[in-house]
């Protein structure tokens, strides 16, 4: 099971552990031991750090002098501040259009490549392969080359005499790179899906054809149900995974999230306000409405499956 | 969805595939049937018809989809002026030129961002093989006050972007004097904050059989051996997976290296090639070409050389 599953089962049932054998009782020292890092670090990296971050959200803070307390300041500041509502804008065009779209090629693929076809690991190889090196600086540096105003976009639709824009350049068009980007790294929820798919038990086909399903009525019927918590995993990850998009708009647009904010996502613009700017008490501010923002959505994601992932345990 | 599945999923598809497969059917019972190959070849002329189509799709978005990558291969052998002119995948002039003058372009060969990046990378590694696997053993096979709970905010865990954290880590680090040091890098991963392999982890350590711990405690062994001496040697996949991905999410992580590396000097490959992004005009794109390239070589021998264990990985735990 994903880890999206084991929390939903977590939340769908009454703690039924498995019975302990002797070798396990009573090892609430040994756990200690063994969960020691772990523990430290979320005190020290996590829970430590959102707490004071939300105390940090209600000062001003450079660094260089004591934080003061400012109060509601940040919040109010923020609800007054043009550039951040372009970056939730940026940021919830880029997460509600790619990721659809990046779940839809996957699932798309995964559903074509299922039916034991020949060479099936060499095409997963090659439809994983962006994903792999998508998250890296080298490239969005590529990207930059490809979408650039002499790029190889260009210079393919240059050989069938189309003049095409400077796409990065362009405010209309260079958040749509970054989108295609997204999309472009679909391979991760695809092998997602390939695996989740080989879950499936064939004496439900069998079943089905006997009772006279068509391939159709199978896919609608068999297929998709079960892959509804896979389609669930996947959404919940991916939306997460877009929402802390930087490297590639950071590269893209060279850390202007540029050209006039297009691109500006709501972590660069977090960047730029506490590392650029050291104007630490409003990113900190910032931090916390992100983390709002995902926890409601993964909220309503979770509230949401209730209607249409199918759990069969 | 466990490690175990997957193997036993692959048979079971390909099996699934011979089924499926038109001439494994038809064969025999034509050949019992005694009917000419020909007529045979025109029976199946329809499915052949379609699964070649299915490949020459299949071939044709492949292709789309790694030819930015050729390109960028071939860019990085083709003089600047040509990068902006040619699209093709054959540099008409081979030019190594575009390395010698990358490697030498920034303040220090880029030698040196390859090895601190490595250094980082290794930090990082171990850390998470330690601390995760630690971790993963009490959720695993632990009995202790709490379990569920505890579990349920490791799950949470995976699912909180760092940005939230960043700027009071960044102060905390800040007044420890680690920044443009690599412990700001590393401490955490010894410290577990990588939850997703924790998760990978326990997954792995649920299908090690129950009867090998139990032996070897009623051998009187300890915890400490069993996690030792019989746990870990039998988890090797589940080792080996968090190892590459720790590998190359360190490798290609830019955003925390970004912020607590700012001492040319300390800069890690990612850091590197973004200065040098900065600072190219358009005449020197073939050398940045040259060094993108460099530094994916590692993640893309690891994609070729460990692919079975990144399938198994992001299945289990659907990671990126």
């Amino acid at each position: 099971m994903s880890a999206i599953g084991e929390l939903a089962a977590l939340r769908r049932t009454k703690a039924e552990r498995p019975k302990p054998s002797p070798a396990e009782q009573g090892d609430n020292k040994a756990a200690l031991v063994f969960l020691a890092p772990w523990f430290a670090g979320l005190a020290l990296i996590t829970v430590g750090p959102i707490t004071a971050s939300l105390y940090l959200s209600f000062t001003d803070y450079s660094l260089l002098d004591a934080p003061e307390w400012t109060g509601l300041d940040n919040y109010i500041a923020m609800a007054g501040d043009p550039r951040l509502f372009t970056s939730l804008r940026v940021t919830f065009t880029y997460v509600f259009v790619s990721v659809p779209l990046q779940l839809a090629a996957a699932l798309g693929l995964a559903l074509f490549l299922d039916r034991g076809l020949r060479g099936l690991p060499i095409y997963r190889s090659v439809f994983y392969l962006p994903s792999l090196m998508g998250a890296s600086v080298a490239v969005a540096i590529l990207w930059r080359r490809i979408f650039g105003n002499a790029g190889l976009i260009n210079q393919i639709l240059a050989l069938f005499g189309v003049e095409g824009p400077g796409w990065i350049a362009h405010p209309d068009y260079a958040l749509g790179t970054l989108i295609v980007f997204n999309v472009w790294t679909f391979g991760s929820p695809m092998v997602i899906f390939l695996a989740g798919l080989r879950q499936i038990p064939r004496h439900l086909y069998e079943a089905s054809a006997i009772d006279g399903a068509g391939k159709a009525r199978q896919f609608r019927s068999v297929t998709i149900p079960l892959l509804t918590p896979i389609i669930f995993f996947n959404l919940v990850l991916q939306t997460i995974f877009a929402f802390q998009a930087f490297t590639q708009a950071f590269v893209v647009s060279g850390g202007t999230g540029g050209p006039i904010d297009s691109t500006l996502f709501y972590t660069l613009y977090l960047y730029e306000e506490g590392f650029a700017n050291l104007h630490m008490g409003y990113a900190s501010a910032m931090a916390w409405l992100l983390l709002v923002i995902i926890a409601a959505l993964t909220a309503v994601n979770f509230f949401a499956s209730k209607y249409w992932v199918f759990y069969d345990d | 969805m466990t490690e175990h599945d997957l193997p036993g999923a692959d048979d079971r598809a390909t099996r699934r595939g011979r089924e499926h497969d038109p001439a494994a059917h038809r064969g025999p019972a034509g050949t019992a049937a005694g009917a000419p190959a020909a007529a045979r070849l025109r029976a199946d002329w329809p499915h052949l018809l379609r699964r070649l189509g299915k490949h020459a799709l299949l071939i044709t978005a492949g292709l789309v989809m790694i030819y930015p990558l050729l390109w960028m291969v071939a860019s990085s052998f083709k003089p600047t002026a040509l990068i902006f002119r040619d699209p093709s995948l054959i540099p008409s002039q081979l030019d190594l030129g575009n390395y010698t003058a990358g490697w030498n372009a920034l303040a220090h060969p880029f030698t040196h961002y390859l090895m601190n990046s490595l250094v980082v990378v290794a930090g990082a590694v171990l850390g998470n093989l330690v601390s995760c696997s630690m971790a993963a053993y009490a959720f695993a096979r632990l009995n202790f006050r709490g379990r569920k709970l505890w579990f349920a905010v490791m799950l949470m865990s995976i699912m909180l972007p760092i940005h939230v954290v960043i700027v009071p880590q960044y102060v905390l680090f800040s007044q420890l004097d680690w920044i443009n040091t690599y412990l700001p890098l590393v401490v955490p991963k010894l410290l577990a904050t990588d939850a997703f392999f924790i998760f990978l982890m326990v997954q792995f350590f649920r299908g090690v059989p129950r009867d090998l711990t139990e032996a070897a405690h009623i051998d009187g062994a300890g915890h400490a051996r069993i996690f030792l001496q019989v746990m870990l040697p039998l988890s090797m996949p589940a080792l080996a997976t968090t190892a590459i991905f720790t590998f190359i999410w360190t490798w290609n992580d830019f955003f925390s290296q970004l912020i607590f590396l700012t001492d040319p000097n300390m800069y890690t490959v990612p850091v590197a090639l973004r200065t040098f992004v900065d600072s190219t005009s358009d005449s020197s794109w073939g050398s940045l070409m040259a060094m993108s390239v460099v530094s994916l070589i590692p993640i893309f021998l690891i994609f070729l050389f460990g692919q079975r264990y990144l399938v198994r990985g992001i299945a289990t735990t659907g990671l990126k």
